[in-house]
């Protein structure tokens, strides 16, 4: 029973986890991102779009490849998207904010009359979905016969294991090189960077289509974890959620990851307690609410000592030195 | 002589960019890009943009359509836009106030919610007669709205928690929590959606009979205009709109100059709040009349969008909000004759919003082609006045030319 509380709160945290991390991304570079739910949601059609018209003429639909080139689109769609924002918030120096949520509003919008539109052109069928193959699943030999937390290594899709890479990867390049330190620099004192011969605009571009693709990949595997299909429900709010992730640790990876499981876990257990304590259905709304109820109380906590990126929200301006 | 000219584009610039126009023509040029765009984009489709625009307008009651049902008219459409128009204005005027103070309301959906619900649970379902119900619908959009935007305004000053975050979470706990008591308590077996309100408690008057049609009368409309006056007065013409105008634009400078930052976030907040509770009856005990559980209303999210369209401005989101509402309302009606998804309207709110977000950039451009262009213009007036025999510039002038053509 623990078991699968572990279970369904990885599988929900990482996706979570990799979406912070391009929150992170753009945001310590100094652009303000509020569109990560717009990102993973465009990002999430193009994966699906993708393996939808591969399954119908390339790959067969249970080819073991076709979900690693789904993903990789996904990042592509995410990453492409997010040049916008960045096109936005660096070249026409718009409110990052407003901008963040013009994004999300024409994701929502584009992806749904997209969906239609190419349903209707490749299947003469206008329903608003695309369906996807159900994800293998496989046990981490060794570390899943740990009594207890062996729970952590049961039955991964393969996507965990991606997203732990790119996470690590994400953290190397963040806190141990060049790039990152100019990226970080970026967010702190952007005229520091200019003056010491950085790019301080290319930087941050790098940064959002970086934060396009992570996010991007994290609505893909939300896509398939969830609901194995593609629909305007992927806009249930959980890139919201990874800003608040983001928020709470503190524009910091290690803690944006403990956060992420502590969201992933509440909502998992509180699933399971339901169903333990034998609730009805309608109960489990009212649990639902854990998560961001979480959120409220330990940011009253702890907002007190955030350090937000202290450029963040500014659009750079070199003669304001 | 013909250089002596002011060129059609340095003169169009210039009726853009005049100080006085210069609030309304730039929206106004976004506006008109996007449209092209839009135009641009259903033709790729193979669609008839002409047709498809005309629709949105027929679907809202501003042309007549082809054929009516009975008892339906221009004017019931009218009626019908009109209605869903207020709480939209509403909510606008809420994301306005907030802005002005600086901060970003995007809990407009939760707390529109919020109060509707309240309001159908203690009113709609009371059996209240018209007279008692409608004022207290009123009252209690604004006293929930109200205290709702005081929370979040609360967290912002007292604990720092960053408004857009506690409202994103906001909106979760109230869309999950009034879900779940709709459904279990309050829930209509058949549309599975809340029970209706009473109509004595709706702010949508229906099946008023005008000249043989049958009218709903929204009193929702004359709220909002009547609300778009409070608040542009308050905030040009009171020590509070001051102050809250002044914390939006420099936060420490208020502070320095002895404006209690704190107590004025708060109020703006609250500010916005009402109005978005006020929006909140309108859309659920007017517009509709009952409350779809766990469907945070699009408007929230929509009004941003037409506060910034307005310029954030309270007479401006009336022109941005019946802009706004033409495409979200007339959107049945156009993909019903064009055949293109009704998704449609959302995308082309999308691309305004885009173009409007891109307001300063155009303004920026728009000067600088201006300035640019003047330039040559004030150049080849000294050039004529100099020698005007003579048609060879001096020699400065080519250099010139060359860098500012980059």
């Amino acid at each position: 029973m623990i078991d699968s509380v572990f279970i369904d709160g990885i599988s929900f945290a990482l996706p979570l986890f990799i979406m912070a991390v391009g929150g992170i991304y753009s945001e310590k570079s100094g652009v303000t991102n509020l569109a990560l739910e717009g990102l993973q949601g465009f990002g999430a059609f193009i994966g699906a779009l993708v393996a939808t018209v591969l399954s119908q003429s390339l790959l067969p639909s249970d080819s073991p490849y076709l979900m690693y080139i789904t993903l990789l689109a996904a990042m592509v769609g995410g990453g492409v998207y997010a040049m916008l924002h960045a096109l936005l918030c660096i070249k026409c120096k718009a409110n990052q904010v407003i901008s963040g949520v013009v994004i999300n509003i024409l994701a929502v919008a584009l992806t749904t009359f997209l969906t239609s539109i190419a349903n209707t052109a490749l299947f003469d069928n206008a329903s608003n979905k695309f369906m996807l193959a159900v994800s293998p699943r496989f046990d981490v030999p060794l570390l899943s016969q740990i009594p207890v937390i062996g729970a952590l290594f049961k039955s991964m899709y393969p996507f965990e294991i991606i997203i732990i890479v790119l996470a690590l990867i994400a953290w190397y390049v963040m806190y141990r090189t060049g790039y990152g330190y100019h990226l970080r620099a970026c967010g702190e004192n952007p005229h520091a960077l200019d003056a010491a011969g950085g790019d301080v605009n290319r930087v941050r571009f790098i940064a959002v289509v970086v934060s396009g693709a992570l996010s991007g990949l994290g609505g893909m595997c939300f896509a398939y974890s969830i609901s194995t299909q593609f629909s305007p429900s992927i806009y249930m709010g959980y890139g919201y959620l990874a800003i608040a992730a983001m928020i709470f640790g503190n524009w910091n990876i290690t803690n944006t990851l403990a956060t992420c499981l502590l969201f992933g876990f509440a909502k998992s257990g509180s699933y399971k307690l339901c169903q333990v304590l034998g609730m009805p259905s309608n109960y489990s709304d009212l649990l639902l609410v854990l998560p961001y109820v979480l959120t409220l109380l330990l940011l009253v906590f702890f907002s007190k000592h955030n350090h937000p990126p202290k450029a963040a929200g500014e659009p750079f301006d070199k003669s304001k030195r | 002589m013909s250089e002596n000219k002011k060129s059609a584009w340095l003169r169009f610039l210039e009726f853009v960019d005049a100080p006085k126009r210069r609030n309304v023509s730039i929206p106004v040029l976004a506006v008109l890009l996007s449209l092209i765009a839009m135009c641009i984009f259903l033709l790729l489709l193979g669609k008839d943009p002409l047709l498809a625009m005309s629709s949105f307008l027929k679907g809202c009651g501003f042309l007549p359509k082809g054929s009516y049902a009975g008892g339906k008219g221009m004017i019931t459409d009218l009626m019908s836009f009109l209605d869903v128009l207020a709480p939209m204005l509403l909510a606008s005027l809420g994301v306005v106030v907030a802005m002005k103070a600086g901060l970003f309301n995007i809990g407009i959906a939760g707390q529109m919610l919020a109060s509707g619900y309240i309001a159908t649970v203690v009113i709609g379902y009371s059996g209240l007669g018209a007279a008692a119900a409608k004022p207290l619908v009123i009252l209690t959009g604004i006293v929930v709205g109200g205290l709702m935007g005081a929370l979040v305004g609360f967290l912002k000053y007292r604990f720092n928690i960053h408004e857009v975050v506690s409202t994103i979470m906001i909106n979760y706990i109230v869309s999950y929590v009034t879900g779940f008591c709709i459904n279990t308590y309050y829930a209509d077996m058949i549309s599975r959606s809340s029970k209706v309100c009473s109509s004595a408690s709706r702010l949508t008057i229906t099946g008023v009979p005008f000249m043989g049609y049958s009218l709903d009368l929204p009193m929702g409309i004359v709220i909002a205009l009547l609300m778009v006056f409070v608040v542009k007065y308050m905030l040009e013409k009171t020590v509070l709109g001051f102050e809250i105008r002044c914390v939006g634009a420099n936060n420490l400078c208020s502070r320095y100059i002895g404006i209690n930052v704190g107590r004025n976030v708060v109020t703006a907040m609250a500010f916005s709040g009402v109005l978005a509770g006020l929006a909140g009856v309108t859309y659920y005990l007017g517009y509709y009349n009952t409350i779809i559980p766990k469907d945070l209303a699009s408007m929230g999210y929509d009004s941003i969008a037409v506060a910034l369209l307005g310029n954030n401005s309270p007479i401006g989101t009336i022109f941005a909000s019946i802009l706004i509402t033409i495409f979200q309302k007339g959107n049945v009606y156009m993909s019903s004759q064009v055949e293109v998804p009704r998704e449609i309207a959302s995308v082309i709110t999308g691309i305004l919003l885009l173009f409007s977000a891109c307001g300063a950039f155009i303004w920026d451009y728009v000067r600088r082609r201006r300035e640019h262009l003047e330039e040559s213009y004030a150049e080849s007036l000294v050039r004529t006045a100099r020698d005007p025999s003579d048609s060879e510039p001096p020699p400065d002038v080519p250099a010139e030319g060359k860098g500012a053509a980059k």
